[in-house]
Parts: structure tokens; C-alpha cells; sequence
């Protein structure tokens, strides 16, 4: 069937199963391979995307569900080539480094920001606890967050921090 | 200056914005999806492979082992191991047979319609029961590898006196995770060659054996982005890379093949499960050790693969970080019908080191010393002599174990009654308890291994940039951020204008493998040398002086010709007798010391981590945000050995708990707040100074755990994973007195 959403806010519009991954959908049919799978199950995080801004694990969402529905992946965090603040926070904490959890990490943190303004770490750690990673610990991801939601950490291309004004033009 | 300074690393932005490609990301024109087709038993001989009548087969392919097109073996240290059975199944979840289809979901429905049926033969599980049994896996006697070190007179030093203390360890399996699971496209080029691109840690050992398994080298591999390894994508991928080869051959067109997740644990290498046996003599009154005599016995499961290197790395670290004069170690690596074990991050060292940790704590106890005055008392020092018969150079051991403790909050605080992280779970009785344990590692290869290997960098003038040539894969710990710093400093410009190359084997040169925390120590050393040899090479091209910059060189030439040099490791004269187990066993070795404090729920046997501090000899810190990451990944990883981690194995030894729900790793929620602590006591001939980094944060959390349990609950552990119910076993037996 015809199923039509709002992805990162372009209109979009699928022939897919009613029954259909969204995360199938995301990355086969609309290519926003943003979003990753890491289990399938709903159990990594790796697939996070926010449908009306709460986050769900894309491999369990039947497409059918987002139809009229404002969907957003890593893909979408960055507006006009100035990244989230929690993309800048992640650069300058590394909180990425193999990268596979980090577009999932991303949209769960850009859920937390959107609704605590000042949590504890420990509201943080809740919060990203449907996230796995197996590189960092998470002692850097938590760093990240609580930098980012602090507002700490400036947008990328904010003067005088050379190293991000970098990192957001490399690549 | 770049070295030393938190550079942000330059895939960052693309990892944070979802661009960069995953082999998953990448989809080939006309692109057929693979599947494995894998036994169900753990022994047998295969009757017949089949086709149900009833599937529609008409868009399918199915190669079985007379497919593959050169040689069905998947080469490595031997050539036991077979790209698809050939007859004979050896574990559960072996390749059988493979099938390519126009999608994933018709290639995983044809699976399922593939009929294989077996002779069952009798399964040999206990690696107790392996040497010399009458069912035989390997070889004449089921031993992969056997090796001894002998220095000093143990046996005799144990028999003249001295405490004598004897105890058992044992751990088990462990599973790598990365989050990104196997996966390699095989794509048939016009020339009749084949590129491979996928997730790996080592392009050329897949150059290697598929060489071998397509019959000819006109073939390059291409590292995509890679969602961690941790040593399960060292060896493994070439066996992914050999299938998707194999179908691509049959087929004629792209073929990618990604493991599912319950796939990718059932069938993929883990860490190996160790029995270790410690028998030694102390000194009762100094606390010194006189003599250890130690049996090491190591589960391979069916193949080979790496096993005899992970014995091999097992046996030299196995006395721990304290000196000894007289010690025996015999290990042997074994064959059962399980799944083969391989290279996971520590690679045998995280196995012996436990088991050397809890000996401590038993000497202590049995002399009734504190366990950390113990250590301090044996611990290595500049100029000890190591059971291969190595003088230590440049040790941090008792330095870190200074910064650690100094780290610490002390003493430890109360528990946190009734406040389990997050608020849910019971309000029980809680036991506070902190553990110590400290860790040596040996950095690069064993031995002569690098001067054998002679590990290849490139380094070239291309424009007004500079980009570096190796087959060291980034897989998140930093290698394409750590070597064009390095470069860069050498160069005395800004590392925006560097790079390094893909990891494509048609370019790079062969570095040898990323792991064995030799990268950023070893490889970047070659680095190093490559970018002073370009300045050389550009000053010697235009007749520069001695002080002109790189940039005042490059103004003066009248080419725009790309400049490369080639640089290579160069041999820095070990001494290693590979017969004897004596001499020089690394260029030298990275120190840790691992505090960790926690809470022991007395009521469920749970254990809530508050809190780890490592402090760590890193050598000098290239970029300290990447060395403190890598080590608190590694050091969760070790938390999750201790005690949530355990893979189940079933009656027919496949594993049945093959999913994250039910195969558990430490969330945000499970981890502690870590405190890390860099220590820089510099290796002369690593970059700047740098040791290796990459494993030793595994070596000793689990150990550290074990005794923080003891100390909160009085209950003994020798035994990984201690999950709640092996803790609760304990808190029972030890009876009603079981309140700290």
C-alpha cells in the first residue's frame, strides 16, 4: 500500500507492506541509512528514530503506524549544515567511536533534550539505557549529553573552537 | 602540536551525522542477497543436502562445498577449517551450504527449505576429556597447541618450603558484540577479479585465504566503516569474505551477506573458556613469592583459528605482573565439537589474569596479609626478570597502582541503601565492597613476531596534502585520527591537510593485522619514520636546507608529481627463542591498576557497580579524549565478563541464549562512573613515547570485581561470569551468617 510520512520534514511516500519495518522502509526503499541495525529485536537502540518526537526502535514499528506521521532520524538532527548540539557535544566528548551506536544514541539524547532541560547523570543514563554501545563505556556518551543539554557545548562553527569548526567541514 | 591534544577525530562527522557507510549502507547495482545454510548437530557425517520440491528455486542459487572455487579451506595458522563442510559437521552452526536470492527475505525462506541430512557421531565436549580421546578433532591427540615455560627450578623451589597454595579458575565464554554484526560484499569485477568490502579489523588476512579459496590474487579488499571488532572481526571475516566469494563466483553478480544478530552469535569466534590450575609458594614471613607451578587449559572448540597465539599470549602473562624466580607454566589449547574460539580484545590474557589476581587474594588470605600490600610487595620493577627471562624496561606498575589509589574516594563510601540506580529493582540489603587488581600486557606481537612481519607504511606528498598508506583499520579506537596527527607533527602542519587512504589493499601497503594493541605503537612508529622520510625525501628532490619548513620544501618544487616513500618496522634486535619460551616476549608492556567499588544486593545476589578507576601506562597519550575512551570501553567490557556475560551452551553445545535479550551486556544503567587516570612512562621506540592501549583495559576489571564481592560479602569467587545466581549460590552456602 501507499503509506505517506514526514521524514526529517520532506513529505515522503512509500509502496510498502502495511507490515513493513519502518527501518526496512528507512533504509531500503528511501535510503536513509542513518539508522542502523544491530539486533533486529529492540534490544540495541541502534535503529532509535523519533516519531513525533519519541524515540522507538525502528525495527519494531510497523510502517503502516507512521503513516501522517513526522518521523526523525540522525540524518535530520542537523538543521542547514549546523549540527545539534548533541552531535557537537558528541565530536568534542567522544562520544562516538565506532559509530554504529551513535546515530541511535543521538536521536534518544535529542528526545531528552526536546523534554528535560537540566537532568542528573543519572536521568541521562536512564534515558539512553535502550541504547547499547560497546566502545565507549558510556562515560563519554553521559559526558556528552550533560554537556550538551548544560549548554556547554556551543552548535559546531560557534567562534574560537577551532577543532569543531573543523570536524563539521572534514569529511 | 596535534600529539597529546584531544583532536576531534575526522570521521567524527560523519559517524554523528549518519553518512558515514557501514557495508550494510552500500548496495550494489543487481545486488543478490546471501544466507548460510549452518548444522544443527555437533557431530556427524553430512548424507545428503537437498532441495525441498515444494520451494520455488528458480530465483535462487545454493553452493554447497564443491562450489567453492579454489581450495575449501580458509587459511590461517593451519588449514583445518573449511569454507562450507565437506562431509563431516564439527559444531553447530557450521557452514554447510549457502544460498543467494533476489532479496534477503527469499534468501533466509530458502534456508529454511535447504534439507541436510546427517549421521550423527559422538560429540566430544569436555576439553578435560579432549587430549588423547578416542573421538578425534584435531590432529593425533586433539591438542592444537602445547607450550612451556620453564625458568628457574619451580618444582624444586616448591618442595623446599614456603607456604604452598593451590587453587582452580575457571572462566567461561565471552562474546566480542560489536553492535554491527558480520557482513561482506563479494563483487565480480570485468577483469575477472573480485573486490570484497566489508567489516573487518585485517584486509590482508582476507587477501590471504581468498587467494586461496578463489584460486588466483587478482582480488582487493576494501575496509568499509566498521561498527567495532574487539578481535571478532580479526580472523572471522575472512570466512564471511570466502562465502560471499564463493556465491559471486557461482552467480556472476554482487553478493552481499550480513549476519543477523542471533546468526552472528551462534556461529562467530568467542573468547576462549579456560580451566587454570596455580600452585605456589610464598614466603610466610616477607610475603614474597618463591615459585609457581601453573596448568593452563584452554577450550578451543572445533578449528584451530588463532588459538595457538591466544595460548601462546596466555602462558607469558599467566604469572600476572609479580616477579617470581622460579615458575612453570604448561598450557594447552584443546579441540571439542563446540564453535571455534578466536581473537577477542586481551586475547588469553584476560583469562590467566584473573585467575593470577584471585591467586593473590588467596595467598592473602591464607597468610592473612591485605591483598593490595600483597601485590605492592610483588610487583615488577625496572630490572626484574619476567618467567621468559625479559628485563623489564620502563615499568608503571607501582605508579599506577599510586594514581589509582590516589583516585579513589576514601574510604569507600556507605551503600546506597534502597537506591538502586535509576529507582527500580528491590530496596534490599546492600553490601559495600572495593576491589584491586593490577595488569601487565604486552604491547605488538610476541617476540620476533614484528621483525618477522615487517609491517609497511606509505607516505606521500599529493597536492598540498599528505596521505598515509596502511592497512591499519579504523574500528573506532582512532587510527584515522592518530596517524595523520602524527604525520603532521612530524611535518609541522596543520592535520587537516592529512589523511589516511581507504584501507583498500590495492593501495595500501600491508602493515599487518590491527590488533595485539600494536597500532598506534607499532604501525604508528612506521608512520612516523614514513613522514621523516618524505621530509627527506622532498628535501633531497629540491636541494633544501635543514631548516626550511615542509611547506618552503614543497614551494620549491617543479613538479606537481604526487611524492611517496615507503617506510617499514624496523628491528629493534629482540632476543626470542620460540622452543624455549625464553627471551624478549614484547618491546615492552603497558601497566594497569583497576579499582572498583560496589554494591552486593545480599538478597538477589545482584551486583550494582558504582564506581571504577583505572589508572594506566599508557606510554604518552597521542590524544587523550581517544586513549581514556578506548580504555573505559575496554574496562566495561571486562565488567561484563564479570558479571552478566555468559554465553549457554546446550546439550548439543550450540548456544541457545543467541540474543540480546537474553545474551546480556552492560547498559548505561549497569555501567559505573569511571575515573581514568593517564600514566606516561614512555617506550622509547613507540611514537612520542606510546605503548599499546588497546587490550589492557580488559585484563583485570573481573578480577577486581571478584574481590570487591568478597569483600562486601565474605563469599569467594574463582569463577566467570559471578552472575547472580553463582553470587546468590554463594551467599547461600556460606549460610545465615551471610550478612556483611
Amino acid at each position: 500500500m501507499k503509506i505517506d510520512f514526514e521524514l526529517n520534514g520532506q513529505a515522503v511516500s512509500v509502496e510498502a507492506a502495511p507490515m513493513a519495518r519502518l527501518l526496512d522502509v528507512l533504509r531500503e526503499d528511501l535510503r536513509a541509512t542513518g539508522s542502523k541495525e544491530g539486533c533486529g529485536e529492540g534490544e540495541c537502540g541502534a535503529c532509535t528514530v523519533l516519531i513525533e518526537g519519541r524515540a522507538v526502535n525502528a525495527c519494531l514499528v510497523p510502517t503502516v503506524q507512521v503513516a501522517g506521521h513526522k518521523v526523525l532520524t540522525v540524518e535530520g538532527l542537523a538543521q542547514d549544515d549546523r549540527l545539534h548540539p548533541v552531535q557537537t557535544a558528541f565530536l568534542k566528548y567522544g562520544g562516538a567511536q565506532c559509530g554504529i551506536c551513535t546515530p541511535g544514541f543521538l536521536v534518544a539524547a535529542a528526545e531528552l533534550l526536546a523534554e528535560h532541560p537540566s537532568p542528573t547523570r543519572l536521568q541521562v543514563r536512564e534515558a539512553l539505557a535502550g541504547n547499547l554501545c560497546r566502545c565507549t563505556g558510556y562515560q563519554k556518551i553521559v559526558d556528552a549529553v550533560v554537556a550538551a543539554l548544560s549548554g556547554e557545548v556551543e552548535p559546531a562553527g560557534a567562534p574560537g573552537d577551532a577543532d569543531l569548526d573543523r570536524a563539521s567541514r572534514t569529511c | 602540536m596535534h600529539i597529546g591534544r584531544d583532536i576531534v577525530r575526522i570521521d567524527g562527522h560523519a559517524k554523528v551525522t549518519g553518512a558515514a557507510r557501514y557495508v550494510d549502507d552500500v548496495r550494489p547495482d543487481d545486488c543478490l542477497y546471501a544466507a548460510t545454510v549452518r548444522s544443527t548437530i555437533a557431530h556427524g557425517r553430512i548424507v545428503s543436502i537437498d532441495q525441498d520440491p515444494a520451494f520455488d528455486w528458480s530465483d535462487v542459487t545454493l553452493a554447497t562445498a564443491k562450489d567453492v572455487p579454489g581450495e575449501n579451506v580458509v587459511a590461517l595458522m593451519t588449514d583445518d577449517q573449511p569454507v562450507l563442510a565437506d562431509g563431516v559437521v564439527r559444531h553447530v552452526a557450521e557452514p554447510v551450504a549457502l544460498v543467494a536470492a533476489p532479496t534477503r527475505d527469499k534468501a533466509l525462506a530458502a534456508v529454511r527449505h535447504v534439507r541436510v541430512t546427517y549421521a550423527p557421531l559422538d560429540p566430544l565436549f569436555d576439553p578435560e576429556a579432549s587430549e588423547g580421546s578416542a573421538t578425534r578433532i584435531f590432529g593425533e591427540d586433539n591438542v592444537f597447541s602445547r607450550i612451556t615455560i620453564d625458568h628457574g627450578d619451580a618444582r624444586g623451589a616448591l618442595a623446599a618450603g614456603g607456604t604452598v597454595i593451590e587453587g582452580t579458575y575457571r572462566v567461561g565464554l565471552q562474546e566480542q558484540l560489536y553492535i554491527e554484526p558480520q557482513g561482506m560484499i563479494a563483487i565480480p569485477r570485468a577483469d575477472g577479479g573480485m573486490t570484497l568490502f566489508g567489516s573487518m579489523q585485517c584486509p590482508y588476512y582476507i587477501v590471504k585465504a581468498l587467494t586461496r579459496v578463489l584460486g588466483h590474487d587478482k582480488l582487493n579488499v576494501v575496509q568499509a566503516a566498521t561498527g567495532g571488532g574487539f578481535g571478532g572481526k580479526e580472523e572471522y571475516p575472512s570466512m564471511v569474505a570466502a562465502h560471499a566469494a564463493t556465491l559471486a563466483v557461482k552467480t556472476g553478480k554482487p553478493v552481499k551477506l550480513i549476519y543477523r544478530r542471533d546468526e552472528d552469535l551462534r556461529a562467530t569466534t568467542k573468547r576462549h573458556p579456560a580451566i587454570m590450575h596455580y600452585r605456589t609458594a610464598v614466603d610466610p614471613d616477607t610475603g614474597k613469592l618463591l615459585a609457581a607451578d601453573i596448568r593452563l587449559l584452554f577450550d578451543g572448540g572445533a578449528y584451530n583459528t588463532l588459538s595457538p597465539v591466544v595460548l601462546s599470549r596466555g602462558v607469558i602473562h599467566a604469572m600476572g605482573p609479580y616477579a617470581c624466580p622460579n615458575v612453570r607454566v604448561e598450557g594447552r589449547m584443546v579441540a571439542t565439537h563446540t564453535p571455534p574460539n578466536g581473537a577477542f580484545r586481551g586475547f588469553g590474557a584476560p583469562q590467566v589474569m584473573f585467575a593470577a589476581e584471585r591467586h593473590m587474594d588467596r595467598i592473602a588470605r591464607t597468610l592473612g596479609r591485605d591483598p593490595l600490600e600483597l601485590r605492592r610487595i610483588n610487583l615488577y620493577r625496572d630490572g626484574d626478570v619476567t618467567p621468559t627471562g625479559q628485563r623489564l624496561h620502563d615499568v608503571g606498575g607501582a605508579e599506577v597502582v599510586e594514581r589509582a589509589m590516589a583516585a579513589c574516594e576514601a574510604p569507600l563510601p556507605p551503600s546506597m541503601h534502597g537506591t538502586r540506580p535509576g529507582g527500580g529493582g528491590s530496596a534490599g540489603r546492600r553490601a559495600p565492597g572495593r576491589g584491586v587488581a593490577i595488569a601487565w600486557h604486552g604491547c605488538g606481537f610476541t617476540g620476533n613476531g614484528e621483525a618477522a612481519l615487517k609491517g609497511k607504511a606509505d607516505v606521500a606528498l599529493e597536492g598540498d596534502r599528505v596521505v598515509v598508506y596502511t592497512a591499519s583499520t579504523d574500528i573506532g579506537q582512532g587510527t584515522d585520527t592518530i596517524f595523520p596527527s602524527i604525520v603532521a607533527d612530524v611535518l609541522g602542519i596543520d592535520v587537516e591537510r592529512v589523511r589516511n587512504a581507504d584501507h583498500d589493499t590495492g593501495l595500501v601497503p600491508d602493515s599487518g593485522p590491527t590488533v595485539a594493541s600494536r597500532t598506534a605503537m607499532v604501525v604508528g612508529q612506521v608512520v612516523k619514520r614514513g613522514a621523516e622520510k618524505l621530509l627527506d625525501a622532498l628535501r633531497a628532490e629540491v636541494g633544501g636546507g635543514p631548516d626550511d619548513s615542509f611547506d618552503a620544501l614543497r614551494a620549491k618544487r617543479k613538479t606537481d608529481a604526487p611524492l611517496r616513500v615507503q617506510s617499514q618496522y624496523e628491528d629493534q634486535g629482540a632476543i626470542w627463542d620460540a622452543t624455549t619460551y625464553q627471551g624478549e616476549a614484547y618491546p615492552t608492556y603497558g601497566w594497569s591498576c583497576v579499582v572498583v567499588d560496589l554494591d552486593v544486593d545480599l538478597d538477589t545476589g545482584e551486583v550494582l557497580y558504582r564506581r571504577l578507576v583505572q589508572a594506566t601506562d599508557v606510554g604518552k597519550a597521542l590524544n587523550p579524549v581517544l586513549c581514556s575512551g578506548q580504555l573505559e570501553g575496554g574496562a566495561l567490557q571486562g565488567l561484563g565478563y564479570a558479571t552478566c556475560e555468559e554465553v549457554v551452551l546446550d546439550d548439543q553445545h550450540g548456544m541457545i541464549n543467541n540474543r540480546l535479550t537474553n545474551y546480556i551486556i552492560p547498559t548505561s544503567l549497569d555501567a559505573p562512573e569511571m575515573v581514568t587516570e593517564l600514566v606516561e612512562i614512555p617506550f622509547e621506540f613507540g611514537p612520542f613515547g606510546a605503548k599499546g592501549i588497546g587490550e589492557i583495559p580488559h585484563d583485570v576489571p573481573a578480577a577486581a570485581v571478584a574481590q570487591a564481592i568478597e569483600a562486601a560479602a565474605g563469599v569467594v569467587l574463582d569463577v566467570l561470569p559471578m552472575t547472580p545466581e553463582r553470587v546468590m549460590t554463594a551467599l547461600e552456602a556460606k549460610g545465615p551468617g551471610r550478612d556483611a
